[in-house]
C-alpha cells in the first residue's frame, strides 16, 4: 500500500505545518486562513479513510462554516495588518515545554500499547446505514444523541442572539446598578 | 499524528493572547481528536460505525461552541473595545 502511506504522509505532513503556523503566526488573518488549509487537509484524510459523507460534513460545516465565522468576526474587532504583539519568551518556552512533555507522555503511551486489528469484515457506509442508525433506538441506533444534538443546537442559536444582541442588558444594568 | 495536532493545539491555547487565536487553537484539538476516533474506527473495528457518528456529533458541538465563542468576544469588544485576554480583567479581584 505505497501509495496510500504516501499520500498519508504527505497529507499528516501538510496538517503538522499548517496548525504550527496557524498558532505561531503573528497577522491574525493569516493564521485563519491556515486554519482553513488544515480543515480541508483533515477532510482529505477522511476521503482517504473511506467516511466520504463525514468529509463532506466536515468540509460544510468546519472549512465552510467555522473558519467563516472566525474571519467575519477578524474583521469585525481588529484591524486586519494590526500585527499580534510577540508573546514574552518565558511564557512560550514554559508553555512548548509542557505541550511537549504530554505529547512525549502521550506518544509513549501509544506506542506501547499492541493494537491488534480485528478480522471482521469491514462495514459498507452508505447513506442508507448512517440514516438508518441515526434514527433507531437498540443497539446500532443513535437517535438519543441525535435529539440531544438537536436541543443543543438551538440553545447555541438563542444563546448566540441574546448575547450579540446590539444594547441589550449590558448598558442598562450596569447603569442601574450604580444607582442603587 | 493526531497526538502532534492535539498539543500543538495545547501550546497555541496556552501561548496565545487573543482570543480569536485561542478559539483557532480548540478548533485544532478538537479537529485532531476526530481524526483519532476515525483512524481508531477504522482500523480496529471496521464492523461497527461508533466512531464515526461519535465524530460527527463532535463536529457539530464544534460548530455550536464556536458560534456561541464569536458572540461572547463580539460582546466583549463592544465593551472594552480590545480581545486581548489580558486587558478583560473587569471582574479580576
Amino acid at each position: 500500500m505505497a501509495a496510500n502511506q504516501l499520500m498519508f504522509i504527505l497529507f499528516s505532513i501538510i496538517i503538522v505545518t499548517f496548525s504550527i503556523l496557524t498558532v505561531t503566526s503573528r497577522k491574525i488573518l493569516r493564521a485563519a486562513v491556515y486554519l482553513l488549509f488544515v480543515l480541508v487537509s483533515t477532510s482529505g484524510l477522511y476521503f482517504m479513510l473511506n467516511y466520504q459523507f463525514l468529509a463532506a460534513v466536515q468540509l460544510t460545516l468546519y472549512a465552510g462554516g467555522i473558519v467563516v465565522l472566525i474571519i467575519f468576526s477578524i474583521l469585525l474587532t481588529s484591524h486586519i495588518s494590526q500585527k499580534t504583539e510577540p508573546v514574552g519568551w518565558k511564557k512560550s518556552v514554559f508553555s512548548a515545554l509542557a505541550a511537549i512533555a504530554g505529547a512525549v507522555l502521550a506518544i509513549i503511551t501509544i506506542l506501547d500499547f499492541n493494537f491488534s486489528a480485528t478480522l471482521e469484515a469491514a462495514q459498507e457506509v452508505s447513506m442508507k446505514v448512517i440514516g438508518r442508525s441515526l434514527l433507531s433506538t437498540g443497539e446500532d441506533g443513535f437517535v438519543l444523541p441525535f435529539e440531544v444534538i438537536s436541543i443543543l443546537l438551538i440553545a447555541a442559536m438563542v444563546g448566540a442572539i441574546v448575547i450579540a444582541k446590539k444594547g441589550g442588558p449590558v448598558k442598562s444594568d450596569s447603569s442601574t446598578l450604580n444607582h442603587q | 499524528m493526531s497526538t502532534l495536532m492535539f498539543f500543538i493545539g495545547v501550546y497555541g491555547f496556552l501561548t496565545r493572547r487573543n482570543l480569536i487565536t485561542i478559539l483557532m487553537s480548540v478548533e485544532l484539538i478538537l479537529n485532531s481528536v476526530n481524526i483519532n476516533f476515525l483512524a481508531f474506527n477504522r482500523y480496529l473495528f471496521p464492523h461497527k460505525l461508533d466512531g464515526m457518528f461519535f465524530s460527527l456529533f463532535i463536529i457539530a458541538v464544534a460548530a455550536a461552541e464556536a458560534a456561541v465563542a464569536i458572540a461572547i468576544i463580539i460582546n466583549i469588544y463592544r465593551r472594552f473595545s480590545t480581545i486581548n485576554v489580558e486587558d478583560v480583567n473587569e471582574m479580576k479581584y
